[in-house]
């Protein structure tokens, strides 16, 4: 059945899945947001524990969709795994590396004797939550601005630029975004914490956490509006029937008004993301992490379908045109592609028992008599 | 396919090394320790009984530590073939990609989801719930090392696949073939079933450490018992499929099983060594003795290695240097071919380059007579087929002979544990105490085994390794792999603290 589809098709669902979930990422990426918020809104031990112990129970599946996107793009866009991983080498072993120090913050923290001591594993934190999720903007911004690799007959990939990776970080795009998605992790953060800790006899500390999501709304806001129109007069990447790559005046702006849909995906999780922080921050619900997640995963859609539909190159090339690549020229063959589409079917049956799992664990909030005992972090 | 930096080679070699051996400290107590913490449940479940409880939960409280710092040591390996080796990645992306997303799929997520509910859902799920997620985790674990697995046996035996030479990339052809190849199938059964071993292991030594000290010793002792049972049933099953993968590696990876036998010149009815001391001095091409000592079972290598005594087994020497009686062509010999279909390759991407169908077509011809011989093509000389003969071999013999020895191990421990005297044994509770490092020894060994072995071939017979790396200076991976070995040093460290920390506070009052 799957087999029989034509391969640009089976190529435009794995850039679609791929973008899920990346976009399910980002909406995740409320841990991270969470994280850094720790200090600012957990000023005594106890605030801290019911921080650390609402995030606890979540960070993994955070951690493991970073790693699918990781495997996704692997199977379904081997030579962008290979391009990226291999020559942008930095960028992506800094973020390793804040995800490995967060992998066992959790667990360790408030263990005794644990060598390094809470504040340490609390840094950590800290650092994967900013540094990580900064990185990660920027890596990502570089769909749109631009890398420099060549590529040579054999596909091998050679690193032009002498920071390897690292010279992502310094395009006020990429840095835009990354700040943007920082933010936006810390009013997701705020969102998610307001939702599952029982604030009873706390009204300081519910006050400080519903006040961060619309502070944080409001430093994400420049940040944003940069993105955007930067976005909209950019020249970009496109390519023709040929495959050749040229840079096209306005491409993404091109790109939204030639696919309207993706357009409303953007505006409307751009209004939900808002709508979710003055349900949380002025009108003292505890359901706008629903609003605000979903605006997230529709913004990322609209990233991720601008940066590699409409005949656009997803991981464009500055220091040689032709060696960008695209869903089309960055895909694995027919035949993997078809098997990891009957792979693909069982994702339903995962988010299925995921949401089934969460609504068991939130069903009754986090309480100070949560954190108190013997398994908690 | 030019610009060879060895020195780069070596450091992606030694950092993948280095990550691999230090996730491997916990993933075999990730494997292993996920069903203890499922059975000890279960018994408490079906019981009713407080104290079964008060044992899953304390050897779930390690087992989480573990897990943590597994997760940890975990990603980067995921993202290593990128960094490191995107050549490889690019030439079997299409093939090795596709288990490692599987794996994610449906494994990773059965982990994450249902860890939290094993370790923060004692007040907010179901007994049933409970134990059910408690199950899931330990059979998330296993599935996700049953897909990478799956990849890692298809590097050792790449089967179901192309070579396409317009894309100079490895293409999947057949996905079954690579699921249930040989070798992966060997692959699984016997690392999870030898990390169940080492599970089982690191349960006997932190009990009897408490039977030592005459603390919690009714804990300690139920512990062992179901321990023993499962950490027997696992060496009978760990010998049957060490078995089949040395019956396997006869005929996909011949040197390796060469190499790990120290058999230099092959011969009918080879002899099983037991024990041996290789020579130093001892080179392929000579007909000299490569030992200083050995003790040898006659005519059992050819019964494991072919299901019969009489045949002929291949050495190194064979193997590299050809033998026409037995029909056996030397790598000399397919070093040749390979050349040649590197220069056709490269005549029939120049001639596609400029249009020249009849030339990219003539070219295309003669690549495809000799492109199985592709990899053989990189080599400078024969002799760099050979993998660490040395390496291979001690760590061979050092995980079989633990191997054996743990069947009688846990024998002894099940038998003075059901008749209740282990405590009258002091000597063997002292053996108890050390044998979980002795298990991590032999799981290590293990994989020495199984990688150092396959040297120098990243896809067993077509690419050799320092084809696959990624172009970069090798100072990146020199100073990266010099920040994993301070991290995860540093991270170790507290991981074992924290651990002992645990285990002398211990549970409470069982």
């Amino acid at each position: 059945m799957i087999g029989n589809l034509d391969y640009v098709i089976l190529q435009q669902i794995w850039w679609i899945l791929a973008s899920v979930v990346g976009a399910l990422f980002l909406f995740l990426t409320f841990v991270q947001g969470g994280q850094t918020l720790l200090w600012q809104v957990g000023k005594t031990e106890t605030e801290k524990s019911l921080v650390i112990n609402s995030l606890g129970t979540k960070w993994e599946l955070t951690f493991t969709t970073l790693v699918l996107f990781g495997g996704a793009l692997f199977a379904a866009f081997p030579k962008f795994y290979a391009t990226s991983f291999g020559g942008a080498y930095w960028v992506w072993i800094l973020i390793l590396f804040t995800f490995i120090v967060q992998a066992v913050s959790y667990e360790f923290r408030k263990k005794p004797n644990n060598l390094l001591g809470a504040p340490v594993y609390e840094l950590f934190l800290l650092i994967n939550g900013s540094v990580g999720i900064l990185l990660i903007g920027a890596a990502v911004g570089t769909f749109f601005t631009g890398s420099n690799f060549t590529l040579n007959d054999y596909n091998q990939v050679k690193w032009t630029h002498p920071l390897m990776g690292l010279e992502a970080a310094f395009s006020l795009f990429n840095l835009s975004l990354g700040l943007f998605l920082v933010f936006n992790a810390r009013v997701l953060g705020a969102m998610y914490l307001v939702n599952t800790i029982d604030f009873s006899g706390m009204t300081e500390f519910e006050t400080r956490v519903r006040k961060a999501c619309l502070m944080n709304l409001l430093y994400a806001l420049p940040f944003l509006l940069y993105v955007l129109v930067s976005l909209l007069v950019m020249d970009g990447f496109g390519f023709d029937g040929k495959g050749v790559i040229s840079m096209v005046p306005h491409k993404y702006l091109g790109n939204l008004l030639a696919m309207p849909q993706v357009l409303g995906l953007l505006l409307v999780g751009l209004v939900l993301v808002i709508w979710g922080v003055v349900l949380t921050s002025l009108k003292g619900s505890d359901k706008g992490v629903w609003f605000g997640g979903l605006g997230t995963v529709l913004v990322g859609l609209a990233v991720f379908f601008t940066a590699g539909f409409n005949n656009t190159a997803f991981y464009p090339s500055k220091a040689d045109l032709q060696s960008s690549l695209t869903i089309y020229n960055a895909s694995s063959t027919h035949y993997t592609l078809t098997v990891m589409t009957y792979v693909a079917l069982v994702i339903p049956v995962v988010l299925a028992y995921i949401a089934w799992v969460w609504r068991q664990m939130n069903a009754k909030k986090l309480n100070v008599d949560d954190v108190t005992g013997d398994k908690a972090y | 396919m030019n610009q060879i930096d060895l020195n780069m080679v070596d450091w992606a070699r030694a950092q993948f090394a280095l990550t691999a051996m230090y996730h491997w400290i916990f993933v075999p107590l990730t494997l292993g320790l996920s069903f203890l913490c499922a059975f000890y449940e279960s018994l408490y479940v079906r019981t009713g009984k407080e104290e079964w409880k008060k044992i899953a939960k304390f050897w779930m409280t390690l087992f989480g530590i573990n897990f943590a710092i597994g997760v940890a040591t975990g990603i980067i390996l995921e993202f290593e073939f990128g960094t490191n080796w995107s050549n490889y990645s690019w030439m079997v992306g299409d093939i090795f990609g596709a288990p490692l997303a599987v794996e994610g799929i449906v494994a990773f997520f059965l982990e994450a989801t249902f860890f939290a509910v094993m370790f923060f859902g004692w007040n907010r799920v179901s007994k049933g719930f409970h134990l059910f997620s408690t199950w899931m985790v330990a059979i998330g674990s296993n599935l996700s090392a049953l897909w990478i697995l799956v990849a890692n046996g298809w590097m050792q035996h790449p089967v179901g696949m192309i070579f396409n030479p317009d894309t100079a990339r490895f293409e999947m052809r057949n996905f079954w073939e690579v699921l249930f190849s040989p070798v992966a199938i060997a692959k699984f059964t016997h690392t999870t079933s030898s990390s169940f071993i080492v599970g089982s292991l690191f349960v006997i030594t932190v009990s009897s450490w408490y039977l030592l000290k005459g603390r919690n010793t009714e804990m300690a002792k139920k512990s062992i018992l179901v321990a023993s049972v499962f950490g027997l049933l696992s060496t009978a099953y760990a010998g049957l499929t060490g078995d089949e993968s040395a019956y396997v590696n006869a005929f996909t990876q011949p040197m390796k099983l060469a190499a790990y036998e120290g058999l230099y010149n092959g011969k009918a009815k080879a002899d099983l060594v037991a024990f041996g001391i290789l020579k130093s001095e001892k080179m392929p091409g000579d007909d000299t003795n490569p030992f200083l000592f050995d003790i040898k079972l006659p005519g059992l290598l050819s019964l494991l290695a072919n299901r019969d005594a009489s045949s002929f087994v291949p050495g190194i020497k064979d193997l590299v240097y050809g033998n026409t009686l037995e029909k056996i062509v030397g790598v000399n010999a397919k070093m040749e071919r390979g050349k040649m279909a590197i220069a056709d390759l490269a005549a029939y991407k120049n001639a596609k380059k400029s249009g020249d169908t009849a030339g990219s077509a003539q070219a295309l011809e003669k690549f495809t007579v000799n492109k199985d011989y592709l990899g053989y093509g990189y080599f400078a000389k024969p002799e760099e087929s050979i993998p660490p003969v040395k390496l291979t071999f001690y760590s061979f013999h050092i995980m079989v002979s633990l191997g054996c020895f743990f069947t009688f191990f846990f024998l002894v421990f099940l038998y003075l544990g059901y008749k209740n005297s282990l405590e009258r044994h002091r000597w063997l509770l002292q053996l108890g105490f050390i044998s979980f490092f002795l298990g991590m020894l032999a799981s290590q060994a293990g994989w020495v085994v199984a990688e150092v072995g396959r040297q120098p071939w990243v896809i067993q017979n077509y690419l050799p390794v320092h084809i696959g790396t990624s172009n970069i200076a090798a100072g990146n991976v020199q100073a990266t792999f010099f920040m994993f070995l301070g991290l995860f040093t540093l991270l170790l460290l507290a991981e074992v603290k924290i651990m002992l920390k645990q285990i002398k506070i211990g549970p409470e009052e069982v």
